[in-house]
């Protein structure tokens, strides 16, 4: 077994510094690393440039490093819950890259996978495909898009063993597999560390070669952003 | 009458057909899934890696983890999976979902939509809607007719920027079925106590209708 545990967040984080590229799994506010944002706010870090598919809210999740102007850039594909971030991207404060979702996450699977650059018909005509280069396949105009590159990658799983194999719980899924292994140096943070043996290696969503540093989160907020129910009568 | 939002959605559900998977934006087209016709069978995809989506959780039942693509609590179906997000796009740029309902600011006659951006005001991002409207076969757009102030969405050329090109199919406003056509939009259906004339005045762009404009029915 190749041991990937540290013991808290600061040992985590190591290594983070101002004018970093970070990717930070999940969606909304659901599978967000919450521990791994409140080190970067303590740590006083500026001038990061995060990639996430969205920018939280006011007062939680990226939001949190919004309000002390930690970013510099986002790249995202929705925003549209933060009037601080709309505030600093109207005022030119922050510089914004929004991009559509399934290509967010397919930069970061390539990223992950080797691929330095692929082909999708997401976006052609638009003003993302702006300045890229486009070409037709099977009668189909496609726009090329690079895989991203980052320093740093926070993802938040469920349950994680000391290899770093991860899982995760329902739709706080979404971003977190495909950005493991897509930076230099991926940080894990899960609700619960479990020995190694203790997973069944068929339930593993994530193998630990993608994961360099895992530790057991704490003080899980995990809040919701649109609570919607039904009545029971 | 022109129909009221539930309408709108309850006449697109009319388009479901059985064994179909469904993709759902936020608005109106998230009102769809409470008007299946009871005999058919569809599931649900939200984009954030969850198929086979089921009604909001009772009270005290809600899951942070388990939310649909508006950021709504959610609960599962029998036979639902969870996937992550390029797993996700796969099923869709891919094409294994079968009909994407979405709504727009504005759509242009040659299929073009715009929903993602007014510059200088509002800009919230696309999400996944560029995916979807670039991969999808099958598009229906949920929208109004018109703006509050009476001016009309339907248009010859879109002004804002856009969400995809020559993508959309059929268009369900309140007061009309629209598809698109090689000339422009061509109505279809007309909602109920809506005559032909006010979806001409409301549609800024070329209107071809012919002798089967029929009156919606629900």
């Amino acid at each position: 077994m190749i041991d990937k545990t540290v013991s808290n967040v600061s040992e985590a984080l190591k290594g983070v510094k101002s004018n970093m590229t970070l990717l930070l799994g999940g969606f909304g506010l659901c599978g967000i690393p919450e521990n791994a944002i409140a080190e970067l706010v303590r740590l006083k870090i500026t001038n990061l440039s995060c990639i996430s598919n969205n920018a939280g809210v006011d007062d939680f999740g990226l939001g949190l490093l919004l309000q002390q102007k930690q970013i510099k850039k986002m790249t995202a594909s929705y925003v549209g819950e933060n009037e601080e971030f709309e505030r600093q991207m109207l005022s030119g404060e922050l510089e914004v890259e929004l991009i559509p979702q399934g290509t967010l996450a397919e930069r970061a699977r390539a990223g992950q996978a080797g691929i330095p650059a692929f082909f999708t018909p997401a976006g052609f005509g638009t003003e993302i495909a702006e300045g890229k280069e486009v070409r037709e396949f099977n009668g189909k105009m496609h726009v090329l898009e690079n895989a991203f590159k980052a320093d740093f990658g926070f993802i938040k799983a469920w349950k994680g063993d000391e290899a770093g194999n991860l899982i995760f719980k329902g739709s706080a899924r979404n971003f977190n597999p495909v950005m493991c292994g897509a930076a230099k140096i991926t940080v894990a943070e899960v609700e619960e560390l479990v020995p190694v043996g203790t997973l069944d290696p068929n339930e593993i969503h994530v193998s630990g070669i993608f994961v360099q540093r895992i530790f057991e989160g704490i003080n899980y907020e995990k809040r919701i952003e649109q609570r919607t129910v039904r009545s029971k009568t | 009458m022109a129909l009221d939002k539930n309408g709108i959605a309850q006449r697109i559900a009319q388009e479901l057909k059985n064994g179909y998977y469904v993709n759902l934006g936020i608005g109106i087209p998230t009102l769809v899934a409470n008007y299946i016709p009871k005999e058919i069978n569809v599931e649900f995809q939200s984009e954030n890696g969850v198929l086979g989506m089921g009604p909001f959780p009772f009270e005290g039942e809600e899951d942070a983890d388990l939310i649909n693509a508006g950021k709504q609590t959610i609960t599962t179906l029998k036979g639902a999976s969870f996937f992550d997000s390029a797993t996700s796009f796969a099923m869709i740029r891919g094409k294994h979902v079968d009909l994407t309902i979405l709504g727009a600011m504005e759509v242009s006659q040659t299929g073009d939509i715009a929903n993602w951006k007014i510059p200088g005001k509002m800009v919230k991002g696309m999400g996944g809607a560029m995916d979807l409207v670039a991969s999808a076969e099958n598009i229906i757009v949920a929208m109004m007719h018109t703006n509050r102030a009476g001016i009309s969405k339907l248009l010859k050329k879109c002004t804002l920027p856009l969400t995809g090109v020559n993508c959309v199919k059929k268009i369900v406003t309140e007061l009309a079925v629209l598809d698109i056509g090689p000339n422009g939009f061509i109505l279809r259906e007309t909602a109920p106590g809506v005559s032909v004339e006010q979806v001409i005045q409301a549609t800024e762009g070329d209107l071809i209708h012919g002798d089967e404009v029929h009156e919606m029915s629900f």
